[in-house]
C-alpha cells in the first residue's frame, strides 16, 4: 500500500510482538489517515486490542516503530476509552474530577479545567450531575463519561477497545450517536476496535480487516456514506453491500 | 441497589415461612439471639446448674454494671477510658507506622520480598508470646502496656497495606498512564486509593488485635488501673458480679469500637462492593 506522507497519520512499521513463544504480529506494517475514523474488525485472538494498545503505548512492543504525526508514541497526545468503564474510571473522584483528570495531570489551573468541561459538555448537549460519583450512574453514562475523559484534553488520536461490550442494546446506540458526534464537532483521528461488524461499519470511514495469527491486513474496505448517519443508515443498500463484503472476508480468512 | 434489597425482603425470599410473616417482626430479629442467651443464663444462675458463687443473674450483673461504673472509689469508668485510651494511642501508633511503610513496602516489589518472611512471621506469632520478652526490655512501666499492642497493630497494618498497593487493579493505573500522569500522579491519585479498601481491613483488624492485647497485658504486667487488670482482680477475690460487669464492658467496648470504625470507613472508602 503506497501512502503520502500527509495521509499516513498513524505510522507502524516492522511491528513485532509475540506473546509466550506464540508470535502475534511479524513484520507488520500499517498506516492510517488523519482525521478518519478506523475500525479494527478480525477474528478472536488475532491482537486487535492489542494492535490498539501498542499503538497507545500502553504495552510494550518487540520491534519495530509506531509514529503518530511524525512524533514518538511518548511525545503524542493519546485519548483511549477502555473497555471496562467499571475497572477503569476512579471511583473515589466525582464525574467531573474523572473527566477533568488528564487537566489536571498537565498542570491546568482549576478555574480553566471548570470551563473546558462545560464546554465539552454544552457541545454534546449532555446533562448529568458531575458531582455524583461514577458509580451512581447508569452503565452508558459511566461509558460516556470515559469518553469526555478520552477527549477532555484534546488528544491528537482517540483508541476505543470494544466501548460497547459492556452495554445494552439501548445504550450502545445512545454511546453510538454520541461518537459520531465527537468525531463530526472535532475531526478527531478515532481507531475503534468492535466485535460487531455493524457497529464497526456505522461508524468508520475504513474498516481493517485483520486476519488470524500471525496478523496482517487482509484490506482496508473503504465506507463512505456521509454523516451525520441514522439509524436508516443499516438498511442503505451501500451499508448492506460494505458490511456483507466485510463478512465474506471474514468468512474467507475463518476458513484458512 | 434496589436489586440487593428486593432480594434480602422476605416477602420474596423463597425460604422464608413467608405468607404469615409480619414486616416489623423481621426488625426484631437481631434481638432473638441475645434473648435467648439471657434466658440461658437466668435459667442456669437460678436453677442451681451453676453456683451462684459463680454466676450471678443477668439482672444482678447488669445492676451492679451500672453501681460499679459510676461509682467514686475504684469506678468502671476510669478502668474503661484507660482501657480506651491505650488501646486508641497504641493504635494510632500502629497506624502511623504501619500504613506509610507498607504503602514504600508495596510499591517496591524487591523490597517486599526481602520483607516478607519476617512480616509474615511475626504476624503469625501470637503477640501475647512476646509479653514477657517486652517485660525484660521495658520493665512493667504503663508504655509496655501500649507498645507491645502497637507491636501487634502495626504487623498487620503494615501486611494489608502492602499487600493493598500490591493488588491494585493495572486497568486503573494504565488508564492515568495512558492520560500522561506522571509516577507521582498515578502513586497519589489512583494507586493510594486503589489499596485504600485493603488498608482498612488492615485498620479494623489492627484496632481489635490491640485491644485484645492491651487487655491481655493489663492482666500480666502490673498497673493500677485497666478492664484488663479489674477483671483479673475481681476474679482473684471472687467478685463475679464485677467480674462479669468488667466482661460486658470490654464487650462493649470492642462492639463500639468496631462499629465507629465501619462507620468511618463507610464514609471514606464510599465506593466499595459498588
Amino acid at each position: 500500500m503506497i501512502s503520502t506522507a500527509t495521509s499516513a497519520f498513524i505510522n507502524v512499521q516492522g511491528l513485532c510482538k509475540s506473546f509466550g513463544g506464540q508470535v502475534l504480529y511479524q513484520d507488520f506494517d500499517l498506516t492510517l489517515p488523519e482525521g478518519k475514523v478506523i475500525s479494527v474488525f478480525g477474528p478472536n485472538g488475532c491482537g486487535k486490542s492489542t494492535l490498539i494498545n501498542m499503538m497507545s503505548g500502553l504495552i510494550p512492543i518487540d520491534q519495530g516503530q509506531i509514529t503518530v504525526a511524525d512524533k514518538p508514541l511518548r511525545r503524542s497526545r493519546i485519548g483511549y476509552v477502555f473497555q471496562n468503564y467499571r475497572d477503569t474510571l476512579f471511583p473515589w473522584m466525582s464525574a467531573f474530577d474523572n473527566i477533568a483528570y488528564p487537566l489536571k495531570v498537565k498542570g491546568m489551573a482549576e478555574k480553566n479545567r471548570h470551563q473546558r468541561v462545560d464546554q465539552l459538555l454544552a457541545t454534546f448537549d449532555i446533562t448529568l450531575d458531575l458531582r455524583r460519583y461514577p458509580y451512581q450512574f447508569s452503565g452508558g453514562q459511566q461509558q460516556l463519561i470515559a469518553i469526555l475523559r478520552a477527549v477532555v484534553a484534546d488528544p491528537e488520536v482517540l483508541f476505543l477497545d470494544e466501548p460497547f461490550s459492556a452495554l445494552d442494546f439501548e445504550m450502545t446506540l445512545y454511546i453510538r450517536e454520541k461518537l459520531q458526534q465527537v468525531h463530526m464537532e472535532s475531526n478527531l483521528t478515532t481507531v475503534v476496535v468492535s466485535h460487531d461488524l455493524e457497529d464497526a461499519v456505522y461508524l468508520a470511514d475504513q474498516i481493517l480487516l485483520l486476519s488470524k495469527r500471525p496478523t496482517h491486513v487482509v484490506e482496508k474496505v473503504q465506507f463512505e456514506l456521509p454523516r451525520p448517519r441514522t439509524p436508516d443508515t443499516v438498511s442503505h443498500p451501500e451499508f448492506v453491500r460494505t458490511k456483507g463484503h466485510c463478512l465474506d472476508i471474514f468468512r474467507q480468512e475463518m476458513r484458512q | 441497589m434496589n436489586q440487593k434489597k428486593r432480594q434480602r425482603s422476605p416477602s420474596q425470599n423463597p425460604l422464608a415461612i413467608a405468607s404469615k410473616w409480619v414486616p416489623w417482626a423481621d426488625k426484631l430479629l437481631p434481638l432473638l439471639g441475645v434473648v435467648i442467651l439471657l434466658s440461658f443464663w437466668e435459667i442456669a444462675a437460678t436453677s442451681n446448674w451453676v453456683s451462684p458463687v459463680l454466676l450471678p443473674t443477668p439482672v444482678a450483673t447488669i445492676a451492679e454494671l451500672v453501681i460499679v461504673t459510676f461509682r467514686p472509689e475504684n469506678g468502671l469508668f476510669l478502668d474503661f477510658f484507660t482501657t480506651l485510651w491505650r488501646t486508641l494511642l497504641s493504635f494510632a501508633i500502629g497506624a502511623i507506622l504501619g500504613v506509610p511503610l507498607g504503602i514504600i513496602l508495596g510499591s517496591n516489589e524487591r523490597v517486599y520480598r526481602s520483607f516478607e518472611f519476617l512480616i509474615d512471621f511475626f504476624r503469625s506469632t501470637p503477640a501475647s508470646a512476646l509479653i514477657p520478652m517486652f517485660l525484660l526490655f521495658l520493665g512493667t512501666s504503663d508504655w509496655n502496656k501500649v507498645v507491645i499492642p502497637a507491636f501487634a497493630g502495626f504487623l498487620v497494618i503494615i501486611f494489608n497495606s502492602a499487600y493493598g498497593v500490591m493488588n491494585a487493579r493495572q486497568s486503573r493505573i494504565l488508564a492515568a498512564r495512558v492520560m500522561g500522569a506522571s509516577h507521582w500522579d498515578i502513586f497519589k491519585d489512583v494507586l493510594f486509593w486503589e489499596s485504600l479498601p485493603q488498608i482498612f481491613i488492615g485498620l479494623r483488624t489492627g484496632i481489635s488485635i490491640s485491644l485484645v492485647i492491651v487487655i491481655v497485658a493489663e492482666m500480666f504486667i502490673g498497673t493500677d488501673v485497666g478492664l484488663g487488670k479489674r477483671i483479673f482482680e475481681t476474679q482473684q477475690i471472687l467478685n463475679v458480679r464485677d467480674m462479669y460487669a468488667s466482661i460486658l464492658t470490654t464487650g462493649v467496648l470492642g462492639y463500639c469500637l468496631n462499629m465507629i470504625f465501619r462507620f468511618v470507613e463507610k464514609q471514606i472508602v464510599h465506593w466499595s462492593g459498588r
